[in-house]
């Protein structure tokens, strides 16, 4: 018997006593008057049955494959395994993956032997899980049932398990948030006893290879997070919003106060295409287009060192893309302002250019502001684009036409190669992307602390 | 304040200013309607810039090739073609020699290379179909190899080009639709990649996003709009959905890494994984957009199906929620159209593998769409130049039809209080 079975067995056990419960809900029903519809006589009974049994099963999983493991190891073939670590893994796993059936044959004859003696150590223990897990199905599904009286409260009772499972599923999202902040931290933690935390976070100097030999030229392997942090500011947060803002601004603006209704209706969802279009495509587009006409444009302006994966094209393509997301929060802080102020500015004979230079805009200026935050947040953690068109080279440069890196690149190069997860390397990916984290994080909560100081003050 | 002369409206000094400003304001209009313009422009560029490049992923020349079997070396009865062990037996046999050598002889040397791997499995299936042509000279239409398909289309390469013209000339190239673009999986020919496989493995990873997402996310927001009281709990699962839907994708994938392939164990670049990893990410949209749904139905709903006798649990599940339900539905489309587009994560979880087969299930190795268009774009062949913008289009048109879906719902069903 696997595991799996059992896993039938006690949802059979379950469906049998939602029936049982049921029926008996409805015959009940007869005798007098019921607390609950019977169909939640079912389904106390149900719930009574599956949960504990899947919770047993469920804990029994992990405990099982120890004590085969242990079984194993202690039978005669498993002593006879070599001691050295990495080949005797490697026979474990393969006999494991014939016993599963994945496979006929190993590489190592003893995988072979060790197949059946591992099937037989599954059996016995799924046998013991199995039997257990029924049994409890059995007998929480036959107390379940044994509680239904015509005052029984059944309903209650499903709605105490419905509302666990709501809440449950509400707590998935701290969960994730806990788990990004821990494995962030506990990998970082891991780089930093490698790599001191102070030469990672002022460092200039960023070049990830580590030397194989000792006399091996320019893999000094130092973490300098500086280059990256500055590329990253230059292509997100200086390039892409030079492109960004004036265009979104002037969109949110046009469409909002000069636009037609029937005009606007049209042209916003035709705007917002462009916040919807794939990264990757972006990235190509970047690369493949722009890079080129960058490099040549720079070339012809006399810059020698022009790059072909300029900081200038990623940005001026992650700035189209950004666009819409500026129109949007403009759009809403600028609708926010009262009618009242636009109606006294344009009342005293300004026009409507002056209505929004002099009053709309100072007026929505924090709620624009918080929204700009709000994109450069989006632009420093965008990955396809400075993958695909931003370079490797961890430069220190003002100058748009030359290639920088950003932390994206860098997290998906390091992680991204053959590596064993130890190195430093390859913590310092986790490192990096703890750093993202923050910095993001940082400016999240700058930006929705001015946009709701804002909004309050005009409520 | 100073004592100033009233404004002389007459006054040409004041027309003047009058005029000036009429003339800014109409700048200014002017500076937005160019910034609405030149954004839709660079919409309208990109798309078509993707669109004129991959269209000719869609379509590839062939060229016909006249065989005399009887002369090649590939040793093929075709008394044995008939039983099950056919398919084997024209494998094993050289046919890229066969090809190659009835090439030279009937175009000339510089012809030995014209076709690749594409060209090997058509005439595969076309001696399977019918053995008997082995015994004699037939003509087939082979695909040509993605060097020639790239000169064929008009990319400069002066060799290919020479021999274009003479097949052109001896009406011996066509350009047909290319089938095996949609049905093939990834190669490292060009000329016979496809992305079929990275569709099943789009499709995979979808649904088991969609899987996951949708139903935590409903439950959440039903429990936050409808049970939850405000107390720290409820403020801390508030602040970290929030903060979750800003949290850069690439972050995700860290955490996919981390805790589903290091920590799990669970089989790495498999749809499993990827679709756990994309769940945790459009989880937060899903119940942003739940959420909101569930707050436009009217208190009314509530009081009514509560006055008729029914529980809190059956108000929300039998009245709120099926009303709320089309705005739901809008809001999960809207963040599956997102994952489908999403690359990083799925980088990091190590969908970047080569994988030449289509997947057979959620634990096997896969690629998805987007990744492929990576992939591909990475790639030194300049056969692959099309075929990245031409899965770039199969892309956006998925995009669109999930977009539009979403429009659709939120116009048929939503209901206006």
């Amino acid at each position: 018997m696997s595991l799996g079975l059992a896993l039938v067995a006690v949802l059979a056990v379950a469906f049998a006593a939602a029936w049982v419960g049921f029926a008996r809900g409805r015959r009940l029903r007869t005798a007098g008057r019921l607390h609950s519809l019977p169909v939640y006589h079912g389904a106390y009974a149900a719930l009574w049955a599956a949960i504990p049994a899947l919770l047993l099963l469920a804990a029994w999983a992990p405990f099982q494959s120890q004590m085969v493991n242990q079984a194993v190891l202690a039978s005669p073939e498993g002593r006879a395994l070599p001691q050295f670590d990495m080949q005797r893994e490697s026979i474990l796993s393969e006999a494991q993956e014939i016993a599963d059936g994945e496979r006929d044959q190993g590489f190592n004859p003893q995988s072979s032997t060790l197949a059946p003696r591992i099937r037989a150590a599954e059996q016995r223990y799924a046998m013991m899980g199995g039997v257990a897990a029924i049994l409890v199905a059995l007998g929480t599904a036959a107390l379940a049932v044994r509680r239904s009286k015509p005052q029984f409260r059944a309903r209650a009772g499903v709605e105490r398990w419905v509302m666990i499972v709501l809440f449950a599923a509400s707590l998935i999202a701290i969960l994730t948030t806990l788990g990004i902040l821990l494995s962030l931290m506990f990998e970082s933690l891991r780089f930093f006893r490698l790599y001191p935390l102070q030469s990672f976070v002022f460092g200039l100097e960023w070049s990830p290879q580590t030397a194989i030999r000792a006399d091996q030229a320019g893999s000094s392997g130092a973490f300098g997070a500086i280059p990256l942090l500055w590329g990253t500011f230059f292509i997100g947060a200086i390039i892409a919003m030079v492109v960004a803002v004036p265009l979104g601004l002037m969109c949110a603006i046009y469409l909002t106060q000069y636009a037609h209704p029937r005009v606007r209706a049209w042209l916003k969802p035709i705007l917002e295409i462009l916040a919807g279009v794939p990264t990757v495509v972006y990235g190509y587009f970047a690369a493949l287009t722009v890079a080129p006409v960058v490099r040549d444009l720079g070339l012809r302006l006399g810059i020698e060192s022009a790059s072909s994966e300029s900081a200038l094209a990623a940005g001026l393509v992650m700035g189209i893309m950004i666009i819409p997301f500026i129109s949007s929060m403009a759009d809403d802080s600028i609708a926010a302002v009262p009618q009242s102020m636009r109606d006294g500015s344009l009342a005293m004979g300004a026009t409507t250019s002056e209505t929004i230079r002099r009053v709309l805009l100072p007026a929505a200026l924090p709620g624009v502001m918080g929204g700009i935050l709000l994109a450069v947040s989006r632009a420093i953690g965008e990955t396809m684009i400075v993958v695909m068109a931003a370079g490797l080279a961890a430069n220190l440069t003002l100058n748009p036409f030359a290639s920088v890196t950003t932390v994206t690149t860098q997290i998906v190069q390091l992680l991204t190669g053959d590596q064993e997860f130890d190195s430093a390397k390859t913590l310092a990916a986790f490192a990096l992307g703890l750093a993202l984290f923050l910095i993001t994080l940082l400016l999240n909560l700058i930006a929705l602390r001015i946009v709701r100081r804002y909004q309050e003050q005009y409520e | 304040m100073s004592s100033r002369a009233p404004s002389r409206w007459s006054d040409p000094a004041m027309h003047r200013r009058v005029r000036r400003r009429y003339i800014v304001e109409r700048w200014f209009r002017g500076v937005g309607f160019a910034a609405v313009a030149l954004s839709i422009l660079f919409l309208a560029f990109l798309l078509f810039n993707m669109g004129s490049k991959g269209l000719g992923g869609f379509s590839r020349y062939e060229a016909a090739l006249p065989i005399d079997f009887t002369r090649s070396d590939l040793f093929l009865d075709p008394a044995t073609l008939r039983g099950p062990d056919a398919a084997q037996t024209v494998a094993s046999a050289d046919l890229e020699t066969a090809i190659s050598k009835a090439a030279v002889a009937a175009y000339g040397p510089s012809a030995g290379e014209m076709f690749g791997d594409a060209a090997i499995t058509r005439l595969t299936k076309a001696i399977l179909a019918d053995p008997n042509m082995l015994g004699g000279t037939s003509t087939l239409w082979l695909p040509v190899g993605s060097k020639l398909d790239v000169a064929a289309k008009g990319d400069s390469d002066a060799a290919n080009e020479k021999l274009v013209d003479m097949l052109q000339a001896r009406h011996a190239l066509r350009r047909t639709f290319n089938a095996d673009f949609l049905t093939a999986s990834d190669s490292t020919d060009p000329s016979s990649a496809g992305v079929w496989g990275a569709l099943k493995g789009t499709f995979l990873t979808i649904l088991v996003t969609m899987g996951l997402a949708f139903p935590v996310g409903v439950l959440a927001a039903v429990y936050l709009e409808e049970f939850a009281s405000r107390n720290r709990w409820t403020d801390a699962i508030e602040v970290s959905i929030n903060n979750l839907a800003a949290v850069p994708s690439i972050i995700f994938g860290l955490l996919g890494l981390a805790v589903f392939l290091n920590l799990m164990n669970l089989p790495r670049s498999a749809p499993l994984v990827g679709g756990m990893t994309l769940a945790l990410m459009t989880m937060p949209v899903i119940v942003i957009a739940g959420r909101n749904a569930i707050k436009t139905v009217p208190p009314s709903i509530r009081d009514a199906a509560l006055g008729v006798g029914a529980s809190k649990m059956q108000v929300v599940f039998h009245h709120v929620l099926p009303l709320a339900l089309p705005g739901i539905l809008t809001g999960t489309i809207i963040g599956m159209a997102r994952a489908l587009g999403e690359t990083a994560p799925l980088l990091m979880i190590g969908m970047r593998a080569f994988i030449a087969a289509p997947p057979t299930g959620i634990t096997a190795p896969a690629t998805v769409l987007p990744v492929q268009i990576f992939l591909w774009s990475d790639e030194v062949d300049r056969g692959f130049v099309e075929k990245t913008s031409a899965a770039i289009i199969v892309l956006l048109l998925f995009m669109l039809v999930m977009n539009g879906l979403a429009i659709y719902l939120r116009n048929r069903f939503e209901r206006r209080w």
